[in-house]
């Protein structure tokens, strides 16, 4: 059934952030699976449309996927070998991965014109997360597919249930929150609703399987589990910001709580590091769409709404690098950070640093960055002996990092109070596979 | 019994330093040293050690520069790094893994000959040009390409050398081998980190033993070798003179600067036979007992040793191939300290093709300049030798070209 249905896929917004990822994906499974059935190497009858506005950002597609598919092939060489083992013009390694590659760019179709995905099983949407954009293009296509069609839509954040009955495709859709970059975070978010069937449930299961995610499934509650505990846990930050500002300035307040969400709680970015790496519009959107299907729940950042109105974004270029928000950034690491009040970016100079240092207090003396400990097998151990020495310190650092982390711990269990989480293991699994975190809210080290 | 008619001396010798992962300086996205420059940089080593350069002839090893670079008649590189060799004499010779060793051959023949008084051998290899999933479909052109590498494994050579460690598992003791393989890459690697030049300098593994018990996937990698048991990618080149005693004179060479080669063999096997018994290593056999035989000693008079250890594996079946070992024994012989500096017989002292690298047409020349420095008490890692002989072993392919010298410190 599922073999059948990936014959013929679509992906709408492709060349996008999340749809480039989910099209790679898809692309490299196809063309795996053309190439078991279809050894030989006739004319492939699978076809993956790349749906997207234009020829140019089309182009940029194919230029991203092309390196892609020769380093999975390269990756994948034993297993493409034994897939090719009757083919006798094949011999080298290189003659084997050009093959793979060449036939990978037979089933993908880049088009601009949506009625392509009209024979189309399996439908992937990824478009600007806007409830309104992803209501009008999938009712279009449900319009123009066959009732048997089923649908995926990249979401973060939208509850499904409203945009399934929006698009009339009741029973067909199921979310899948990718985490960017979808071809490299192994998480899938999977939000059913009431309506949907089980031999659904299944097909999306075994896709997963099929792309090698891990999938996690939520209810359908605005901003499920990843961004459920993300925007709080942002919230949060900011209000604790807020507070040491008056003391001692914007520039350093926002210095301080993105160590102490890095150092002191050993994560692989500071939480405004984190929000620039999402992009402040992304996470206003988010915000947004929570706080209108969330009652008695104050969904909203002031200071969010200040930054974006002062022009400030973050988010990245298409060459990935990193655009201006709460810091500037070289090379993706920090340089300045944005003073909101005086409207202007402060160098993070050495004395500044200093201050921040001498505010903060030491990190106990077990302490490991995120970079070492993630690559240690005993990090389990490391964790908890730091965890340990840290939870007994006075420092203002460790003081505001216990606070943070049982903030943290309470995001948690109110998402399993609510019903958004099957359980406090699948919270850490969101943040430990969206968002490498090395522990999860709840855990055995603190 | 076939004897040298005439002496014939070794000196000069120098490695550049063999570059590729596991360097600290490699990163594979940034540009490396171009291939003139290694043999810029290993002729400069051996000319500064003569009085002057006047060779009569110039031999090049290299197994792929073809490939690799795509850079073929390479003994055009010989009057490139030295005038003096303009309008003379210059031979390529090719033989896989066994280039190096059957250089030197050839240029003791030359010399043998009376043709010439002086042969400059040199060794250069580029292998980090390309990822290795492309360098082994390179590399399998050391086997038959046509019969084996169609179904051979992608990386085809570790696919080789994890069969013979399979079948050597399944005839003695698989456990006690792994534990012999583990204990020859901890060696390789300890001996590496006195050889500033090796590309395992810089490995800081505390328990490399414990490492080396990796036990092997096929999942991942190979059925029968980990990672470990490999020797690496690896750019480099190296260089010597071979020469007769009247030849040394004319270079300003000191006999005691030199060493003597007492005994050398090549032996070919058939390139499309498959081993008939994977836990021996046939060819390396012959041409080890007839170059002891030429020199007129055992293998208890050898005071060092240079094996070709492109896989642990190879290197523990010929341990017990050559007779240091009894057959199935050879991982106690490495357990029990044997090859260590101070052991009966220190091997691979530089680190080997595991540890110092492996640039494949290079590591028969590296290997006689290894012995030349251990013979002229010039080495990073001396061994206290009391017995004056050494040997090399330099195998191309699998156990299909191989040549071994033996050499002898020079008596003056």
């Amino acid at each position: 059934m599922l073999e059948q249905a990936l014959k013929n896929v679509s992906i709408i917004g492709a060349a996008g952030k999340m749809g480039s990822g989910i099209s790679l994906l898809l692309l490299q499974e196809m063309t795996r699976l053309e190439i078991v059935d279809n050894p030989d190497g006739k004319i492939p009858a699978a076809i993956l449309n790349l749906v997207d506005r234009d020829q140019q950002v089309l182009k940029g597609l194919l230029s991203y996927l092309k390196p892609q598919l020769v380093r999975y092939a390269e990756k994948n060489i034993v297993a493409l070998r034994a897939n090719l083992s009757s083919r006798t013009d094949l011999v080298d390694n290189a003659e084997i991965i050009e093959e793979y590659v060449n036939r990978a760019f037979l089933i993908a179709n880049p088009t601009s014109n949506s009625e392509d995905t009209k024979d189309s099983k399996l439908i992937f949407e990824a478009v600007f997360e806007k409830l309104e954009l992803k209501e009008q293009v999938l009712s279009a296509l449900a319009d123009i597919c066959s009732p048997e069609t089923l649908f995926f839509t990249n979401t973060s954040s939208i509850p499904i249930s409203v945009v399934e009955k929006a698009a009339k495709l009741e029973g067909r859709l199921i979310g899948y929150h990718f985490y960017n970059p979808p071809a490299v975070q192994r998480l899938v978010e999977v939000i059913t609703s009431p309506t949907t069937p089980d031999s659904f449930k299944k097909i999306s299961d075994e896709i997963g399987k099929r792309l090698n995610k891990v999938l996690v499934p939520a209810n359908d509650i605005a901003g499920f589990i990843g961004n459920g505990h993300f925007i709080r846990d942002s919230l949060y930050g900011i209000t604790q910001m807020e507070k040491l500002s008056g003391e001692l300035g914007q520039d350093k307040s926002v210095l301080i709580i993105n160590r102490v969400t890095q150092d002191f709680m050993i994560r692989p970015m500071g939480i405004f590091q984190l929000i620039d790496y999402v992009g402040l519009d992304v996470v206003q959107m988010i915000l947004d769409t929570m706080d209108r299907y969330i009652e008695d729940e104050a969904l909203s950042s002031q200071y969010i709404q200040d930054m974006l109105q002062a022009g400030i974004s973050g988010g990245q270029f298409s060459d990935g690098s990193q655009k201006d928000g709460f810091f500037q950034y070289q090379k993706n690491i920090p340089v300045s950070v944005f003073d909101l009040n005086h409207k202007t970016y402060v160098p993070i100079s050495k004395s500044l640093n200093n201050d921040c240092d001498k505010y903060l207090g030491e990190l106990a003396p077990e302490f490991l960055p995120w970079k070492v400990l993630s690559r240690d097998r005993n990090k389990h151990e490391k964790m908890k002996a730091y965890f340990t020495k840290m939870f007994q310190q006075n420092s203002k650092g460790a003081e505001l990092a216990k606070a943070y982390l049982m903030n943290s711990r309470e995001i948690s269990e109110n998402l399993v109070k609510g019903g958004i989480a099957e359980s406090a293991e699948d919270v850490s699994k969101v943040l430990i596979n969206g968002f490498y975190h090395l522990y999860g809210p709840e855990n055995s080290l603190f | 019994m076939k004897t040298l008619r005439k002496k014939v001396y070794v000196a000069a010798g120098y490695n550049t330093m063999f570059f590729g992962p596991g360097r600290k300086e490699f990163h594979p996205k940034k540009p490396m040293r171009p291939f003139e420059d290694y043999l810029n940089e290993t002729f400069q080593g051996t000319s500064s050690q003569l009085a002057n350069t006047d060779f009569d002839e110039g031999v090049f090893t290299n197994f792929a520069a073809m490939r690799f670079i795509r850079q073929g008649n390479l003994p055009g590189f010989l009057p490139y790094i030295t005038k003096s060799l303009k309008g003379k004499p210059c031979t390529r010779v090719e033989g896989a893994c066994g280039s190096g060793g059957l250089g030197i051959a050839a240029a003791v023949k030359t010399i043998l000959s009376d043709l010439a008084d002086s042969v400059l051998v040199v060794g250069g290899e580029i292998q980090n040009s390309m990822k290795s999933v492309y360098g082994a479909d390179v590399l399998s052109a050391a086997g038959y390409y046509k019969g084996d590498r169609k179904d051979g494994h992608a990386y085809f050579f570790p696919g080789i050398f994890s069969d013979r460690a399979g079948s050597y598992g399944s005839v003695y003791d698989k456990d006690l081998m792994r534990q012999g393989m583990a204990k020859w890459y901890e060696l390789a690697v300890t001996n590496s980190r006195k050889n500033p030049k090796s590309q395992e300098y810089h490995n800081k593994v505390e328990d490399l033993f414990g490492l080396g018990l990796t036990p092997p996937n096929g999942k991942v990698f190979m059925d029968h070798l980990n990672l470990y048991d490999c020797s690496k990618v690896t750019d480099g080149a190296s260089s010597l003179v071979v020469s007769s005693e009247e030849g040394l004179k004319k270079l300003g060479v000191k006999l005691k600067d030199a060493v003597e080669i007492t005994g050398f063999a090549s032996a070919e096997g058939d390139i499309t036979e498959k081993p008939a018994d994977p836990t021996v290593l046939d060819i390396t056999k012959i041409a080890a007992e007839k170059a002891l035989q030429m020199a007129d000693i055992t293998i208890n008079d050898l005071a060092m040793l240079e094996l070709h250890d492109c896989f642990s594996i190879a290197a523990l079946i010929a341990l017990e191939t050559i007779g240091f070992a009894k057959k199935g024994k050879g991982a106690e012989f490495l357990l029990e300290g044997n090859t260590k500096v101070s052991g009966k017989i220190p091997t691979n002292m530089s680190g080997g093709l595991c540890g110092f690298g492996h640039p494949v047409g290079v590591s028969g020349v590296r290997q006689m300049v290894d012995l030349l420095h251990q013979l002229t008490d010039k080495a990073k890692q001396q061994v206290a030798y009391k017995n004056p002989f050494g040997m090399m072993v330099c195998m191309g392919g699998d156990d299909k070209t191989v040549s071994v010298f033996v050499t002898r410190k020079s008596q003056s």
